[in-house]
């Protein structure tokens, strides 16, 4: 039971960055539930590779009787973090675009194109 | 910022840049890689930016365009030079010459000089992410001005 | 080297460098870009139709990145390890729609785009984007689907936003980057849950051992929403208009092409990953998606006075139409009656037409705004005067998207029509309502747009803005006067890849 707190945490995490996305407002926020979602993703796919003391996945000075932690889920939360990055700085440049435009980060003043 | 500060940067730029380059050189040896080391690399860029403010930083905003297109160039490159086999083969791993020294089997203190094209692609791949990166940082260091286009 | 084996990696490869390249060479100057796109998207242009000959000719075709030979895709043991492109006849297919479509608009960007205005920037991320869609569409691995389709979504957002000079696209951009990342990071959590069980990434691999599962169904549940959210089906389409509307007609199309590239690989999910424990319900949950979309985008497109946003929610509703196609097959795929099949055939055609038509549709109203400067169909009138081509290519594609015999849109919507008609009753009187909506606010627009008095002076549409539309003219009348032979030779297989491909699919991966 005790090892599935991970995942847990990592559901919460999840939902907590959807309660963000739906309930507010400023732009920023916004961005920052993204980001706590993507986070508890990267979680996650770390937490489903980890091996009860497993060492890092090199095979540098390995001790013969080791057991390494699964190194595919870290390739991909890397992959993740750096596309998540990328996704970043650009939702980041929207707002900060419409900010100029706008002098606004609400997003109910923000609503040019709605209907 | 401060002359202090000032100082401290200029003593600290070098020292980053170098522990970036080593954490992308060591990418096959241990763990990190092109876009750990290019990132702590690019930190040196953030430092400078604090440090002197984003007018101060401005003229590197091209080049560092520039280098992240020939990072992603060489990547590209780097994964067609496997095309004899099949894109993305490893075929300098092995072969001698620079990163092409055959590996021994069983532990080992980790040969540098090894990995064939991987080590290449981080250093791809570390030049992209400080290009990409660094750009980035300049622009939204710029942003509060009126001449970012 | 063996360029066919080698086909599908280089079809990515290539825009992908053409993509890093592309600034350095405008560095230089602007007719060595010029140059350089116009070889880099002939050559992927190329590789595609080589891959789809291949694939159509001799099956299903693998590749094996960084193996010592491509077809090398099982380690010992009988477990895939590394990236699979595995490219059938439905991903043949959908990279014959993102080639025929990113040409097009490369050729119509070429004059539409002026130059002072982030020209090389908007050609970058199209190639960019159109290296994403091979991606998506050839990948046989669900990570690099996840890869791909992030890919697609910062190149499509970037695309919408890149004019940040006005103020109305990086607010679309960041609507739908939003929508995008949410939506990729559904389809991350479903790969993770998926990872997690099964300790594979294959898509073959993880079709064999699915057994329907909870974590199974929750996995099926997000990469459901996020490919929906994706592809711009009804309680997920806000994006669309609003990116439809402030992209450039020649990123517009390509969008358009990228939301059926995500109905690809939800078909491919549906199908394929999940082909072997079939749940009538999912079925049905994706008709009735269909169904709402179709309708609700008919209904939103009536109250529109932009011609650019009416289009857009002509876009979403076609997206439908494919939904409601693929989703009678889902329905039919367990006990497997004839009109399952026809269905799904119907909905596949209808991709290829819609991106015919609607990518017609976008570049008139491209032209339209480009020559008056306006979009709004309460100022426009009587642009029929100046505009004679533009006028007829926008007529054409209105009535080939409404419906109208003999144009492509009819013979695919008449396949959906009579299948689901089967299925249910209703569901084909809503298409078919849907689709006279849609023929009501074309001829609206078109009225409104081209008749009447001349409003307005408008300046002469260049040639090679014209060229592109007549491309796809043509393409409108020719796939509505030989949908029999089109159904036959290009549509049939890729139906099949979905309709009975499954096995074939995994034992070309798998090997047994």
């Amino acid at each position: 039971m005790i090892g599935n707190v991970p995942f847990v945490v990592c559901m919460v995490l999840v939902l907590l960055g959807l309660w963000a996305l739906l309930f507010r407002r400023n732009l920023v926020k916004i961005v920052i539930g993204v980001k706590i979602i993507e986070n508890g993703v990267n979680l996650y796919l770390v937490a489903t590779g980890y091996v009860r003391g497993g060492i890092v996945p090199i095979y540098t000075y390995a001790p013969p009787d080791a057991v390494m932690v699964l190194p595919t889920p870290q390739a991909l939360t890397l992959t993740s973090i750096v596309i998540g990055l990328a996704t970043t700085a650009l939702m980041l440049a929207f707002v900060v675009v419409i900010h100029r435009h706008k002098k606004s980060l609400d997003g109910r003043k923000v609503t040019e194109l709605s209907g | 910022m401060s002359v202090v500060v000032k100082t401290i940067a200029r003593i600290l730029v070098p020292v980053i840049l170098v522990f970036g380059g080593y954490v992308i050189l060591h990418g096959h040896l241990t763990p990190g890689g092109g876009f750990q080391g290019g990132a702590v690399a690019a930190s040196a860029v953030a430092l400078l930016l604090v440090a002197f403010g984003a007018p101060a930083v401005k003229r590197l905003k091209a080049p560092f365009s520039v280098l992240e297109d020939l990072g992603g160039i060489a990547f590209v490159v780097l994964a067609f030079l496997g095309l004899g086999f099949t894109f993305f083969a490893n075929s300098l791993a092995g072969m001698g010459g620079l990163f092409g020294a055959p590996v021994p089997t069983g532990p080992n203190a980790g040969i540098l000089n090894s990995g064939g094209t991987v080590p290449l692609m981080n250093w791809a791949v570390g030049f992209k992410v400080l290009g990409g990166l660094g750009a980035v940082m300049v622009l939204f260091g710029l942003f509060g001005g009126d001449d970012d286009r | 080297m063996n360029l066919p084996e080698h086909a599908p990696i280089l079809a990515i490869a290539v825009p992908l460098l053409g993509a890093f390249a592309l600034p350095l060479w405008a560095k230089l100057h602007r007719s060595l870009r010029d140059g350089w796109l116009a070889l880099v998207a002939g050559a992927t242009a190329a590789l595609t139709a080589l891959v789809a000959v291949q694939v159509y000719t001799t099956g299903i075709q693998v590749y094996t990145l960084g193996a010592s030979f491509p077809a090398d895709t099982v380690a010992p043991g009988g477990f895939p390890i590394r990236i699979i492109l595995t490219v059938d006849a439905l991903s043949a297919f959908m990279g014959l729609i993102t080639a025929l479509v990113a040409v097009v608009g490369f050729a119509y960007a070429w004059r539409y785009l002026a130059e002072d205005e982030g020209k090389t920037l908007a050609l970058t991320l199209g190639t960019l984007l159109w290296a994403g869609m091979l991606g998506m569409a050839f990948t046989g691995d669900l990570f690099n689907l996840f890869v791909f389709f992030e890919v697609t979504s910062i190149a499509a957002c970037g695309l919408v936003g890149y004019r940040t000079w006005a103020s109305r696209g990086p607010e679309a951009a960041f609507k739908t980057m939003v929508m995008y990342t949410v939506g990729g990071l559904f389809v991350l959590l479903a790969v993770a849950l998926l990872y997690g069980e099964y300790g594979a990434l294959n898509l073959a691999y993880l079709a064999r051992q699915i057994g329907g599962s909870l974590i199974d169904r929750i996995a099926l549940a997000l990469l459901l929403g996020g490919l929906l959210m994706k592809a711009g089906a009804v309680p997920l389409h806000m994006w669309a208009p609003d990116a439809y509307g402030e992209a450039p007609a020649q990123a517009v199309i390509l969008l358009v092409a990228n939301t059926q590239i995500s109905l690809y690989a939800l078909f491919r999910v549906l199908f394929t990953l999940y082909g072997g424990v079939p749940d009538p319900g999912v079925g049905w949950l994706v008709v009735a998606l269909g169904t709402l979309t179709l309708l609700v985008a008919a209904l939103m497109a009536v109250v529109q006075m932009d011609a650019g946003r009416l289009v857009a929610f002509g876009a979403v509703s076609q997206i439908g139409y494919m939904l409601l196609g693929v989703g009678v097959g889902l329905t039919a795929v367990a006990a497997r009656p004839a009109y399952g099949l026809v269905a799904i055939q119907g909905g596949i055609f209808h991709m290829l037409n819609d991106a015919v038509a609607i990518g017609l549709l976008f570049l008139a109203v491209g032209a339209v705004e480009r020559a008056s400067g306006s979009r709004n169909l309460g100022t426009l009138g009587g642009l029929g005067h100046d505009l004679r081509w533009t006028t007829g290519f926008f007529l054409l594609g209105a009535l080939a998207l409404a419906g109208i015999p003999p144009l492509n849109g009819f013979a695919s919507k008449l396949m959906i029509y009579q299948s689901s008609f089967l299925l249910s009753p209703i569901l084909s009187a809503l298409a078919i309502l849907a689709s006279i909506l849609l023929l009501a606010v074309f001829v609206r627009a078109f009225q409104g747009a081209f008749l009447g008095p001349r409003l307005r002076k408008a300046e002469p549409v260049p040639v090679p803005m014209l060229v592109a539309m007549g491309v796809l003219a043509l393409g409108v009348l020719a796939l509505g006067l030989f949908p029999e032979l089109v159904v036959r030779h290009l549509v049939a297989p890729a139906a099949d890849a979905l309709w009975t491909g499954r096995d074939l699919y995994l034992q070309a991966v798998l090997g047994r």
